[in-house]
């Protein structure tokens, strides 16, 4: 029988031409955009313009779309949490948690209790069966990998996920788009956090929603006061705009504290560290043992980093730059992922 | 008329489908289909020009205007053409407050909390207050005493509700407001009662009065707004000042035609469309609760216009329930959605005071004059299966 796939279609390319690609494979395919933020966006009160670039690219590939209203969900567990983190000082990664809580969850519930078979989106990362266990590979175009963002999915997750743009390049991905005539062929990609404008930034963001308070900064090594910053929420471990410094000596924000308001500022040895703390460990396979060699990445698109996992923290071989509390660490061996936590 | 039906289906492709969504446009009916094709294909003049290519068009868009006026129960004077119901009630809230509303906050605007978004985004748009309803989807016209005074511009008040079919006593608002607040204006968004009311009685205590072709078997893009003689509102549109300066731009010739026919046609069959259908309509709500658990009629069905029949589920939220009903070929919605496509908690639910879950979880089945007893077995053979294979995927994962 024919495997029915719901296919999550964001108004991009990558999901575009998943959808494409899926129906040259001979799936079943139906499309489905996700209304996830009702407030303003770069894209549109309700992002009402990306719903519509999906709805047409799916009326071009004559398959049917729907829109799932996922507003309340997506306040209850990303926005909120985002918003809440940033009060005590963390700065989680608000995309890690949309896939972790939406898409691969609320999302695919949503498509197994409609009947499908499988979902698909359009991240550059490959799924692998191998022998009836799932591998989460890194995406074929380094760089457009989005392993990293995924790395919270289980087996569950993975053997009901297809990934058909992680085989390929961003350039060839967008050569079927334009190929087919897909509107969304030179779409620029998104960049930033969907439910942040670029125009009012994550200050203005956060500023509307939490209280802010000042940052008093010190230096790292001697205490002095070094002046302060309107609000400790905004700053980040790592951070250099405010702290001070040149291009001969820059200067960083080397810890945080959101409740006393201190923000200590030091110089690039400062902030290196060879160990970093995780917490909610989650594996896309067998549980990690300590004591294991792996590659640690700790951002995005962040370099891959020699470390061995010990459990509830990660020592690298060098000393990296210290990475904020909230962010996600995922954890490789090669080209698989292992699994990823939060810093602790 | 069954070919009518089956036509329009075929031509989307779905043979074998059922149409319950008749509340959010209809089946047009064939003559108003010819009406528009004759008319285009006859008529080349602006009906705003001199010459006499422009009065043929200008004759065809009076005759309308006489017709529909006097089935709507007003004056051909009375009556402004219009794109359609939203416009029509925009032109009407917002026409009306720009003439009337002497307090600068927009808080003299009123309108009931059920309202279509066509108003309820114009009245909140000019800052204005809610009245609210009570658990039956009837106003709370204490409520409505309360807010209104002599600093009151507009009151707005629909004649039947787009979502649940609740209508509501026009005649009482007026008094209501004409005691409490003389000096102001009473607008009645009636796009889904022309279908099912006699409008010319039930509303003709309204100053102002929306209509929609589409509604009614006319064409989409067409609709019209009574302005009672004496009633003052400013133009929302402004141009050429067609429409005596109320709405500028060249009338829609063929689609008036064809409303004029749509609404012709609608009121001499309308009896006996009323009769048959709310039979066809309490066979579809009482065999619901009969095969699924978990579901009741959103209001009483007494108080609703005879196409409604809206319902409420306990455990299926009716994204997926309508999800599973399109594959199935049934073709209903949730009443409520926004330009992107996406379902909303119904605001109208929420005002009846349902909670945000039950809010989530209405299904508005709407039937028209060119359903039958065959869309209704369907609906009950197609809802239930979806609501048990929703329940047991629930059950497997509770």
């Amino acid at each position: 029988m024919t495997k029915r796939v719901l296919v999550a279609m964001s108004g991009g390319v990558d999901s575009s031409v998943t959808a494409a690609l899926l129906l040259d494979e001979g799936y079943e395919v139906v499309g489905a955009t996700m209304k996830l933020w009702g407030g303003a966006s770069d894209s549109g009160c309700c992002s009402i313009a990306d719903v519509d670039d999906a709805r047409r690219v799916a009326q071009q590939l004559g398959i049917k779309h729907h829109v799932f209203n996922f507003g309340e969900e997506f306040m209850a567990s990303v926005v909120g949490p985002y918003v809440n983190a940033h009060a005590v000082g963390n700065t989680p990664n608000p995309c890690i948690e949309c896939n972790r809580h939406i898409k691969f969850d609320v999302f695919l519930e949503r498509a197994l209790d409609l009947g499908f078979d499988a979902i698909a989106t359009g991240h550059h990362a490959r799924i692998e069966n191998r022998d009836g266990r799932f591998a989460l590979l890194r995406g074929a175009d380094p760089a457009k990998d989005q392993s990293y963002v995924l790395h919270m999915m289980k087996q569950d997750a993975l053997a009901r996920t297809l990934l058909p743009v992680g085989h390929m390049n961003k350039s060839q991905v967008r050569e079927i788009a334009a190929e087919r005539g897909l509107r969304t062929a030179s779409k620029p990609d998104s960049q930033d956090v969907c439910f942040i404008t670029s125009k009012g930034g994550r200050s203005a963001f956060l500023g509307d929603r939490i209280p802010m308070k000042p940052a008093r900064l010190i230096d790292h090594e001697t205490g002095d006061d070094l002046g302060t910053l309107p609000s400790v929420e905004m700053v980040t471990v790592g951070q250099r705009k405010g702290m001070g410094g040149n291009t001969a000596e820059r200067r960083y924000a080397t810890e945080v504290d959101v409740a006393t308001g201190v923000v200590k500022v030091g110089n690039i040895a400062d902030l290196m560290t060879s160990r970093v703390d995780v917490t909610e460990m989650s594996f896309t396979n067998e549980v990690v043992l300590g004591g294991a060699t792996v590659v640690a990445q700790v951002s995005a698109h962040g370099l891959p980093l020699g470390a061995t996992f010990n459990g509830d923290h990660i020592i690298f071989d060098e000393p990296q730059r210290r990475v904020a509390r909230g962010q996600s660490v995922v954890v490789y061996s090669g080209d698989e992922v292992l699994g990823g936590g939060i810093v602790a | 008329m069954a070919a009518n039906r089956a036509g329009f289906l075929g031509k989307l492709g779905f043979s074998m489908s059922v149409y319950l969504d008749h509340a959010a446009t209809t089946v047009m009916r064939d003559s108003a289909i010819q009406t528009a094709a004759d008319v285009m294909g006859r008529i080349t003049g602006n009906p705003s020009g001199a010459h006499g290519a422009a009065q043929q068009a200008r004759t065809i868009i009076e005759e309308a205007r006489d017709e529909i006026a006097e089935l709507l129960g007003a004056a051909p004077r009375e009556l402004v053409f219009t794109s359609g119901g939203t416009e029509s009630a925009n032109l009407g809230v917002i026409g009306a407050a720009r003439v009337n509303d002497n307090l600068s906050d927009g808080s003299g605007v009123v309108c009931s909390a059920i309202e279509h978004h066509a108003v309820l985004n114009a009245v909140e748009s000019l800052g204005g207050r809610f009245v609210r309803v009570k658990a039956d989807g009837q106003l709370d016209m204490g409520h409505l005493a309360e807010l209104i005074d002599g600093t009151t511009s507009v009151v707005s008040v629909m004649a039947v509700n787009n979502e649940t079919g609740g209508i509501q006593d026009i005649g009482t608002v007026a008094r209501t407001v004409a005691n409490r607040a003389p000096q102001a204006v009473v607008h009645t968004d009636a796009v889904q009662a022309v279908a099912w009311l006699d409008v010319a009685s039930h509303c003709k205590d309204a100053h102002l009065l929306s209509v929609s072709a589409h509604k009614i078997g006319g064409p989409m893009g067409t609709g019209a707004l009574v302005v009672r003689e004496g009633t003052k509102i400013a133009a929302q549109i402004v141009g050429g000042g067609q429409e005596r300066e109320l709405r500028s731009g060249t009338q829609n010739v063929a689609g008036i035609a064809a409303f004029c026919v749509a609404l012709r046609e609608t009121v001499a069959e309308r009896e006996a469309t009323v009769s048959r259908v709310r039979q066809l309509r309490d066979a579809l709500l009482d065999g619901l609760p009969a095969a699924c658990e978990g579901v009741r009629e959103t209001v009483p069905r007494q108080s609703t216009v005879a196409g409604h029949a809206h319902v409420t589920f306990d455990d299926i939220d009716s994204e997926s329930l309508l999800f599973m009903c399109d594959e199935a070929g049934l073709f209903a919605s949730a009443g409520a959605s926004c330009a992107s496509g996406a379902m909303q908690p119904s605001h109208v639910l929420m005002a009846l005071g349902l909670d945000e879950r039950h809010a989530r979880n209405g299904v508005r089945l709407t039937l028209g004059r060119t359903s039958t007893l065959n869309d209704v077995d369907e609906a009950l053979r197609i809802i239930p299966s979806a609501v048990e294979r929703l329940s047991s995927r629930r059950r497997v994962s509770a």
